[in-house]
């Protein structure tokens, strides 16, 4: 069974998106499901800090041994940090990948898009879980 | 004649791993004596101090009986398609004949000098000047160039052209390239490499082009579709006459990743079904040698309107003399030196000469029966999410995921079988893919063999699964650890002092 914190959002494309904070950013990773899909990730390449993406705009690329994948903007917004712990060690992902796996910070440009992603359940369902 | 392939604890003896070339090497050991050079000048006189190394290079000092041996070594410890089926899915790992080797080999071809002026190398730029004929007819287009090294640089190669082509008309805007979910990894490599944009579309039911996806993703900013036909899923794209009419009507042009062109040639023609711009892989298709085998050849054939910006040089025949041209002010320029891989047009000219047009259209029909008798016979435990299709099948690896036996772990196996294993994990969109593509030179007896292994496979990962998850048990290394490789590549040599 793959861990789905109650607490997160999620995309089809299997990206979470963790508004714990206050502040109008969010963390915004690949889920533990995905995590196991892809098998051990040896490269994940991110885009700068100030780059902005469109809605399910694909910001970055995973590799793992199995497969190269994209990785989609879950919301529209700025990247205002970046994981950089990941360049060094890509396994965080596959560890943690709710925690030390997370990939980047994004200030939302528009909160109601966060509306319309997966809660936990539908999140569930989707992967057949 | 069946071999007793199915090891169960002790296992056989392991043949022990190769050294590499420099454990063979003993100072003061030589293969060749050099000869003494015609001009007595130290290289110091001659070169400048830049081209000078400090110190010699150390190479491994082996003569020439242990170079033979080592290589010959590895050579037994490695699978490739003179040795068993090598069913790799969109590779097209069929079988080369050696009459393309003797004909490369030719010391009229073999021996030719690139720079030669046109008048010495009538030979070459004939051959060359035919094959390009040939392979227009069989795409049924208008124009080609045989210059690009392989499949990714023909697609590349071809991405340039459209944006030249839309350039040329004032509509620099198309940036867009609209990509299928199932396409290969190039694909969308190749557009983003070109500074173009991917929209990717993803795939209906059927595993084809879904047509209301595709008409919402068309609009003034499309340079191209890119469409592979058969698809990955070893497909047919049934509506790609209407494609191409949606893709024309939207103004953009029609591109087709023709690598899996084995099941299509002498059958259908790319140029017919409205396609306007397509590579090949004559590593595939033409039989002519992968990977270590040899550098490949991704030639791209265009429709008339695309000519003016094919990569100079372009051969052209006047009378019975042949000559390179370079003035095209509207070419993209040069994509690779001189005229490309030229010993790969010359392998792909033989294959096309020894088949004809009857023999090529055999070889797709045997191409898409096997991969069909193959499929056939294992659906049964490996099912096809998306049924059986052309030239390969793709099955998937789920029912066995309860038992933990995953895909890899099939494919690990196979390898205690004697066969190479199949493409696996791709396309994306089966999960636990195994894209097998047996190609037209698999006999019916090797495509049992195979589809006996996958079936007794099935039943280990069942019956005793550890099996499965623990292999290989009988090759010259085990389970290697793929992340770690890739995460931290060790690819030098460590000498001990
Ligand atoms: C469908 C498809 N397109 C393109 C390519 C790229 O060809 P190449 O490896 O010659 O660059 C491949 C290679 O496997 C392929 O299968």
């Amino acid at each position: 069974m793959s861990k789905i914190p109650e607490h997160l959002l999620y995309t089809e494309e299997h990206e979470y998106v963790n508004k714990a904070d206050a502040d109008d950013s969010v963390e915004i990773g690949i889920t533990d499901y995905a995590q196991g899909e892809l098998g051990d990730v040896v490269y994940v390449d991110l885009p700068a800090a100030g780059t902005k993406f469109a809605q399910m705009e694909p910001f970055g690329t995973i590799e793992a041994v199995k497969a190269v994948s994209e990785l989609y903007c879950p919301v529209a917004g700025e990247v205002v940090e970046v994981n950089a712990a990941l360049e060094a060690d890509p396994s965080l992902i596959n560890k943690d990948p709710y925690g030390a796996g997370w990939m980047i910070r994004l200030r939302v440009k528009n909160p109601a898009e966060l509306e319309r992603l997966l809660g936990p359940n539908d999140y569930a369902t989707h992967i057949g879980q | 004649m069946k071999r007793p392939r199915n090891p169960t604890p002790p296992f056989p003896l392991q043949p022990e791993p190769t050294g590499l070339i420099f454990e063979r090497s003993r100072a003061g050991r030589a293969g060749t004596a050099v000869p003494r050079p015609l001009v007595a000048r130290p290289a110091t006189d001659v070169l400048p101090a830049a081209a000078l190394r400090a110190e010699p290079p150390r190479l491994p000092e082996v003569p020439e009986s242990e170079v033979m041996r080592h290589y010959v070594e590895l050579s037994l410890k490695n699978h490739h398609v003179d040795r068993a089926l090598y069913p790799l899915g969109s590779c097209t790992m069929k079988y080369n004949p050696k009459v393309n080797e003797d004909m490369a080999r030719l010391p009229g071809f073999g021996l030719l000098h690139p720079m030669s002026p046109d008048g010495e190398i009538q030979g070459a730029l004939r051959l060359m000047h035919t094959l390009g004929k040939w392979l227009t007819e069989i795409a049924g287009m208008d124009a080609i160039t045989l210059e690009p090294a392989a499949g990714a640089q023909g697609e590349m190669t071809g991405i340039f052209l459209i944006h030249a082509y839309h350039v040329s008309r004032g509509e620099e805007r198309r940036k867009v390239v609209i990509i299928p979910d199932s396409a290969h990894g190039t694909n969308p490599a190749t557009a983003a490499l070109a500074g173009l944009t991917v929209r990717s579309l993803k795939s209906d039911a059927r595993g084809q082009m879904d047509l209301a996806a595709l008409m919402a993703a068309l609009g003034p900013d499309t340079a191209a579709v890119m469409l592979t036909n058969p698809n990955t899923l070893g497909r047919f794209e049934t509506d790609v006459v209407e494609i191409a009419r949606l893709v024309h009507e939207a103004g953009a042009l029609l591109y087709m990743d023709g690598a899996n062109m084995n099941a299509l040639i002498g059958v259908a023609r790319p140029g017919d079904f409205g396609v306007d711009v397509m590579h090949y892989n004559l590593h595939k298709t033409f039989s002519t040698p992968h990977g270590g085998g040899g550098p490949g050849s991704g030639p791209v054939a265009v429709k008339r309107p695309l000519e003016p910006f094919l990569p100079v040089p372009i051969i052209v025949r006047e009378g019975e003399r042949y000559r390179r041209v370079w003035d095209r002010p509207k070419s993209i320029g040069k994509m690779h030196g001189f005229l490309g891989n030229f010993g790969m047009h010359v392998r792909a000219y033989t294959y096309i000469s020894m088949l004809g047009r009857e023999g090529l259209r055999a070889t797709a029909e045997a191409a898409v029966l096997n991969a069909n008798y193959l499929a056939a016979r294992i659906e049964a435990r490996y099912p096809l999410p998306y049924g059986r299709g052309m030239h390969e099948c793709v099955a998937s690896g789920t029912p066995f995921k309860q038992s933990g036996v995953r895909t890899s772990d099939i494919a690990k196996r196979l390898l205690d079988y004697g066969f190479h294993a199949p493409t696996i994990y791709f396309p994306l969109i089966v999960p636990e893919a195994l894209m097998i593509e047996p190609t037209e030179t698999a006999t019916k007896d090797e495509l049992d063999r195979f589809a006996d292994a996958l079936l007794e496979i099935a039943e280990e990962a069942e019956q005793n699964p550890e099996l499965v998850t623990a292999a290989p048990h009988t090759t010259p290394v085990r389970r290697l650890d793929e992340a770690a490789a890739a995460r931290n590549p060790n690819l030098r040599y460590a000498f001990d002092d």
